[in-house]
């Protein structure tokens, strides 16, 4: 186990040495450096003035050499100066983290429970007309993203009916605040893992122990509860994990579309505006959530599942 | 300003979309008189969820080919008189209503929702398309071979599967990379792809009929080689296939975002189907092992491909709506429907239903590819 472990924490450290590579070359394009100096310090630069200004900052070396200086950098926890909000780039994250942090744990706390339920109650009878409205009802919240059910329901909660904000301010945590963003990004997620459950439950239901379970006399209830649906979470936990990249996506668009100030829309701000330091750091956030949210769900399946261990 | 009530609007929508109607009936009443003879498509007959799904996504389709004579005005006419103003609205000039009220400028949004259908459905099925060609490629001889081929390819699709999407998009899908030659790399890379697998296609089993292989070859590299041409330098020497350079920014980007899933269903399929019987028997035959993938493997994993198409043609298609949610790369008056979307939403609270056409457009046009999808499945797994 600790071998698979540590194999897999190489993989994933050689992964994100080659993803923020990627990151920092593109963001370091040549078109990307002259607006970058030409906003620095004046518009009407001239070709040689953007050059030397370059060459001055360290613009101009080896790209290797300086991802290399980056990298240590950020290692030490020094990871530049925005330009966007004049301060250096760990307080400006710091905070919108966190504030994002506060959002997802809202929406995984409504999401996943849910989708749960749901994929179990459609799972443990495959075919019936539990199973289909379920199944149907999921196959929509799929087709729903971000952009579509947030409109909706601003237009449907905040114009008709006048019960909620059509905004929500970063930090302040109650149910006026986060019912939208919430529900919206719940919505999406919702679909997905409710019918990898249900294909997982109704997988399980034809399994040999569950028969066994069922002509030993056992009640439903008791084949479900005890029997089917410790087996039956082990693949969506695989996916569960597996949705945080894609989550990313969903909170980049939730925060833009609600103007939560948290990491999404801090990505969106450095991206915008060009702002070099920040959005590596942004990249660099985003790439380790995701290979750290692959990793639990390797190691936890490995833990979850015995049978894989042996390879 | 004169209005027509809410009847008379869904009235006139409805008249509106007849040759989509007529069209409809037409063909699913075809496809039903011969639907015994039409394998799997045939069989989504019998699926009430498949039949919705395909109706939708017909639907779609159509209005996309006759968006000319559904549409009232010019998608990108502006009425200034009529900036924001609700659904039923009567421009004074022609006497004719807009039917879902106008946006900010004051262009019709029913028009624009209507002629927003062609860009989704020209992109999306295309870029799916190239996806799967790039990702079968690579896939089969990953699952067949295994081995170091495996360990290197898998990786590499891992690698971009991290990548979160959004950050890829926001990298590459901005105006300061089209003055690079990254763009114009990518493409020229995975457009590639559809030349070398035809090839390889029918190389691979007219190899011993010189003749008919010469023909086969000759058609691939000029269909390819004129496509190639119009599409990675924009320079198709018949002026029919012409992409704005943005356009092609966004077609390689969707691409590559696509290629490594469809690359790892492939290569669990072909895992999966190498060890049958049917594989044995074409090995000992002494079948050239790109023969046994591409005419023995391939055909045989067809079922959940084809799911796996529909399903991630609505994927694509919520991805176009993500860019042009974010206003990347397309040009501000293109009345695709994430566009709309992202010039409308900060009206809704003056007028609620401004934003509603695009994103009601969207959410049920990938509905249908959602629920066409779970038909097909349903009806493959049948046998």
């Amino acid at each position: 186990m600790l071998l698979f472990i540590l194999r897999r924490l190489g993989v994933m450290v050689a992964t994100m040495v080659c993803l923020t590579f990627v990151v920092f070359y593109l963001v370091n394009l040549e078109p990307n450096l002259k607006k970058l100096a030409l906003e620095q310090n004046n518009n009407r630069m001239t070709e040689e003035a953007v050059e030397s200004w370059l060459l001055k900052e360290g613009y101009r070396r080896p790209i290797l050499s300086r991802y290399a200086e980056w990298i240590g950098n950020a290692a030490t926890g020094d990871f530049g100066q925005s330009t966007r909000f004049r301060k250096p780039v760990a307080e400006v994250l710091a905070p919108r983290i966190g504030y994002t942090g506060t959002l997802m744990f809202w929406v995984m706390i409504t999401m996943v429970p849910t989708a749960l339920i749901i994929g179990v109650l459609a799972g443990m009878r495959e075919g019936s007309k539990t199973d289909r409205s379920l199944s149907v009802v999921a196959i929509a919240s799929t087709a729903t993203p971000e952009y579509v059910s947030g409109i909706l329901f601003t237009v449907l909660f905040a114009s008709w009916l006048g019960v909620l904000k059509g905004v929500s301010k970063a930090g302040g945590i109650d149910f006026n605040n986060f019912a939208l963003p919430v529900m919206t990004m719940a919505i999406y997620g919702t679909g997905y893992i409710a019918r990898m459950t249900r294909a997982s439950m109704a997988e399980v239901m034809t399994a040999q122990y569950i028969r066994t379970a069922r002509l030993k006399g056992l009640s439903f209830r008791a084949q479900v509860l005890r029997h089917a649906l410790r087996n039956a979470l082990i693949a969506p936990f695989t996916v569960i994990m597996l949705q945080f990249p894609w989550l990313l996506t969903g909170v980049v668009i939730v925060e833009k579309l609600f103007n939560y100030k948290g990491f999404g829309w801090t990505l969106v701000e450095a991206a915008d505006n060009n702002d070099i330091d920040l959005l590596l750091s942004c990249s660099l956030v985003s790439v380790v959530v995701v290979l750290l949210t692959q990793l639990i769900s390797d190691i936890g399946y490995a833990y979850l599942n015995p049978r894989i261990r042996v390879n | 300003m004169e209005y027509i009530g809410f009847f008379e609007i869904w009235g006139t929508v409805i008249s509106q979309f007849w040759p989509v109607w007529l069209s409809l009936a037409v063909i699913l009443s075809v496809s039903y008189h011969f639907r015994h003879s039409l394998s799997l498509y045939g069989r989504l007959f019998g699926s009430t969820i498949g039949m919705v799904g395909l109706v939708i996504v017909l639907f779609w389709i159509l209005t996309a080919i006759f968006a000319d004579w559904v549409a009232v005005f010019d998608p990108l006419e502006q009425f200034a008189m009529l900036k924001r103003k609700p659904p039923g609205a009567i421009d004074a000039e022609t006497g004719k209503a807009l039917l879902f009220g106008a946006d900010n400028l004051g262009r019709d949004l029913f028009s624009r929702m209507v002629h927003g259908s062609r860009f989704v459905l020209i992109i999306a099925p295309a870029a799916t398309m190239f996806a799967f060609i790039v990702g079968i490629t690579i896939g089969l001889p990953a699952g067949y071979y295994g081995g170091k081929i495996d360990s290197i390819m898998s990786f590499l699709a891992n690698l971009v599967l991290a990548f979160p999407v959004i950050l890829l998009f926001y990298l590459l899908v901005t105006p300061g990379i089209r003055e690079t030659p990254i763009p114009m790399a990518m493409a020229g890379f995975f457009f590639i792809f559809p030349i070398l697998f035809f090839g390889v296609l029918f190389y691979s089993r007219y190899a011993t009929r010189p003749g008919l292989l010469a023909i086969q070859l000759v058609c691939v590299l000029l269909v390819g080689g004129w496509l190639y041409s119009g599409l990675v330098f924009n320079a198709d020497p018949l002026g029919i296939i012409a992409l704005e350079p943005n356009e092609l920014n966004i077609f390689a980007s969707v691409v590559f975002v696509n290629s490594p899933t469809v690359f790892r269903i492939v290569r669990g399929i072909t895992m999966d189907i190498k060890t049958r019987d049917y594989v044995a028997a074409a090995q000992t035959r002494g079948e050239n092992a790109w023969y046994i993938m591409l005419w023995e493997i391939l055909p045989n994993a067809r079922g959940p491909l084809i799911v796996d198409a529909c399903l991630r043609i609505g994927y694509t298609t919520i991805l176009l709506g993500t860019l042009g949610f974010f206003g990347l790369g397309l040009a501000p008056e293109s009345p695709d429907w994430g566009s709309m979307i992202n010039q409308t939403r900060a009206f809704i609270r003056i007028v609620p239903t401004i934003a509603l056409p695009p994103t009601l457009a969207l959410a049920i046009f990938v509905l249908g590819l959602n629920l066409l999808a779970d038909g097909l499945r349903e009806q493959s797994l049948k046998d």
